[in-house]
């Protein structure tokens, strides 16, 4: 997919993210843990994760629910603070700034869509005022006149008509609110969007406007994404590199072409091999036996080996790390030893 | 599609309404179809088509205000639509059995998985309480349960969203169903489990002959468990019919619309057929076609006439072009 880029000569990765950890303490309360002697529990939810987005690509996220994904998008956009590791924002170490005037610069290049478009609009503001208030919150735009314009603007581009910014919320459908949020995400001129299932609450149809419209936008803006999703054909649809992960750690992270095409660690192929196909009616996908382990005591070695059918001693015991392939990397010691079928 | 004998479920003419202050809105309107024996009957559409009402009206839970307003529902040849409640609770469970979206909230979190099955088995059937275990536990075996006899005592919060569901499909097999309305059983789960969960729906179908319902959004889910497939917009019945034609060939330019904008992995296209626009309020449904307004194919007709089910090869359209 060639996508014109404005800064084509620039090309270092607009996210650079290395060994990102974020934890969690789940432990019980003090007094249990004095009085009943139990240990204090950690929960890994990202475990070292590194990738590169560069600038007008998407990169994608996917795995099932509890894999740390969407840990991964707060740590990026700084509403969690990462328990290890950096991530470089074109070039800066946003991951240390603590102090809000210091992130403010940053924040405005990159701005984040959420899953629930019912629950991340504010139900008594006009969408005139959601749209404006990140333009006021940044001070870009002082003028009334220049703020109506600019709104006018974002709503014709995400497919709405000025008039509604007078309306309430509760007036739209999940589509049109989806709409509304990109226009936000919008206001402030970003660079990099981060979005979190932006289409998993909407109906295929309607999903199918928003990839669509996500996608114009990212060719006349030159935006960068980082996608997350569990819908493989969604992300097939949307990205220019995959990373599939499983508790909290990236088991494979290729270009998206290749990946789909050859996929090379067994999680990632017993994903792809679950996804339903429409062109085979009644076929019977390969159930993929068992469930995600609690992330909260991981299994030893490769975290997946209770799932995996090619799992043996070594990866019981050792963990997998990833090894560099020829479009990207994967965590596998059946992969790294030539050990997998086909 | 021969028809042996009699269909399990016959919908007819079905009209579900909402009374408000603003007049009478029609959710349901005029939707005909029926089940064989051991058929799984796909719904799909938007959310708001009625595809929930539609189900929730044959168990006979429909919330009020929503009421069925006309039409008739017959199960063996029976109508079941104007039964007093006490009637219909014996029909519900023993000949239908329902499965909800959400896993969680169809367990009640106070009593254990054991009591939750012995008591469904026990209001109907005459087993004693060791019986009723008994066959507990058999169901829980038959949903593939590990150590099921170990886990038979355990809590709704004990078990993870999969098995949570595999808990609810049990307590719906309980008696014995020849009927399962499955309400986006799916939905809730991750597509590994997703899958598992189709196959056990899939498998014990065969094994028992019960037929199912099965409404949902995800065309995947269809394609891979139904017979047969109805396609719902705006509270109507669009096109119906076996599940390879509907999605391979759909003639009601919205089941086209609607399989194109599904991304499948390996079409290799840039963009996704998009229908535009969004489907109307019920308090805005257009004369005629209700479709009419986003149809890249509408003609005269369409904005004057709404157009009845007919066939139109192996399915059955609602749509003027046939």
């Amino acid at each position: 997919m060639a996508v014109p880029q404005p800064v084509a000569d620039d090309t270092a990765p607009l996210l650079r993210v290395r060994d990102l950890s974020r934890y969690f303490d789940v432990s019980p309360p003090l007094l249990n843990r004095l009085v009943e002697r139990r240990p204090r529990r950690i929960l890994k939810a990202v475990d070292g994760i590194s990738f590169d987005i560069p600038r007008g690509k998407t990169l994608s996220l996917v795995g099932e629910s509890g894999c740390g994904k969407s840990t991964v998008a707060r740590c990026i956009v700084g509403l969690h603070a990462p328990t290890g590791g950096s991530v470089a924002f074109d070039g800066n170490d946003i991951s240390r700034l603590r102090d809000r005037a210091a992130q403010a610069p940053i924040r405005r290049r990159m701005q984040m869509i959420f899953q629930d478009p019912y629950a991340s609009l504010n139900p008594r503001w006009r969408v005139f005022n959601i749209i404006a208030e990140p333009i006021r919150a940044f001070r870009l735009l002082t003028d009334t006149a220049g703020l109506q314009r600019r709104v006018d603007e974002l709503l014709r581009h995400v497919g709405l008509a000025p008039a509604d910014g007078a309306k309430f919320p509760h007036e739209f459908s999940g589509g049109q609110r989806q709409r509304i949020s990109i226009a936000r995400a919008l206001a402030s001129n970003p660079e990099f969007l981060v979005c979190d299932e932006p289409t998993s609450a909407l109906d295929v149809s309607v999903q199918a406007q928003i990839l669509n419209l996500m996608k114009d936008l990212q060719r006349e803006l030159g935006l960068t994404y980082l996608f997350i999703s569990h819908d493989l054909s969604v992300v097939h649809h949307m990205s220019d590199y995959v990373g599939v992960m499983y508790l909290g750690r990236i088991a494979e992270l290729r270009e998206a072409k290749a990946l789909f095409a050859r996929p090379s660690h067994p999680y990632t192929r017993l994903l792809l091999d679950t996804i339903p196909d429409l062109r085979h009616i009644g076929r019977q996908r390969a159930p993929l036996a068992g469930e995600v382990p609690s992330p909260i005591k991981p299994p030893p070695g490769c975290a997946f080996h209770p799932r995996c059918p090619f799992a043996d001693d070594r990866c019981r015991t050792e963990r997998p790390e990833p090894v560099e392939v020829a479009d990207g990397r994967v965590a596998c010691h059946a992969a790294a030893e030539n050990r997998l079928p086909g | 599609m021969g028809r042996p004998n009699l269909p399990l479920l016959e919908v007819k003419h079905l009209c579900i309404e909402f009374p408000t202050r603003r007049g009478t809105l029609v959710a349901v309107d005029d939707v005909s179809f029926h089940i064989d024996p051991g058929e799984v009957l796909g719904v799909v559409g938007e959310s708001g088509a009625g595809k929930s009402l539609t189900g929730n009206a044959i168990i006979g839970l429909l919330e009020p205000p929503g009421r069925v307003a006309g039409g008739e529902i017959l199960l063996d040849g029976k109508r079941i639509d104007n039964l007093p409640y006490e009637q219909m609770q014996r029909i519900r469970g023993k000949d239908i059995g329902a499965i909800f979206q959400d896993p969680l909230t169809s367990l009640n979190p106070l009593y254990s998985i054991s009591r939750q099955l012995v008591e469904t088995i026990q209001t109907h059937t005459d087993m004693t309480a060791r019986q009723a275990r008994a066959r507990a536990l058999e169901l829980l075996q038959a949903v593939g349960i590990p150590a099921a006899d170990e886990r038979l005592d355990s809590y709704p919060h004990e078990f993870s969203g999969g098995m949570r569901q595999r808990v609810v499909i049990a307590l719906a097999l309980a008696a014995n169903p020849r009927l399962i309305i499955a309400d986006e059983p799916t939905t809730a789960l991750d597509v590994s489990i997703q899958a598992q969960i189709i196959a056990l729906l899939k498998k014990l179908c065969h094994e028992f002959g019960t037929a199912v319902m099965l409404v949902t959004h995800d065309m995947g889910v269809i394609a891979e468990a139904a017979d047969r497939v109805a396609v719902m917009y705006a509270g109507r019945l669009a096109e119906i019919g076996p599940v390879a034609d509907v999605i391979h060939h759909a003639r009601h330019p919205y089941s086209h619309g609607l399989m194109g904008a599904i991304p499948t992995i390996g079409s290799g296209t840039a963009r996704l057929t998009q229908i535009d626009g969004a489907m109307p309020r019920l308090t805005e449904i257009p004369s005629g076609c209700a479709f009419n307004p986003r149809c890249p194919k509408a003609f005269d007709r369409c904005l004057a006439e709404r157009p009845v089910l007919r066939a139109a090869g192996p399915n059955e359209v609602a749509c003027w072009l046939y």
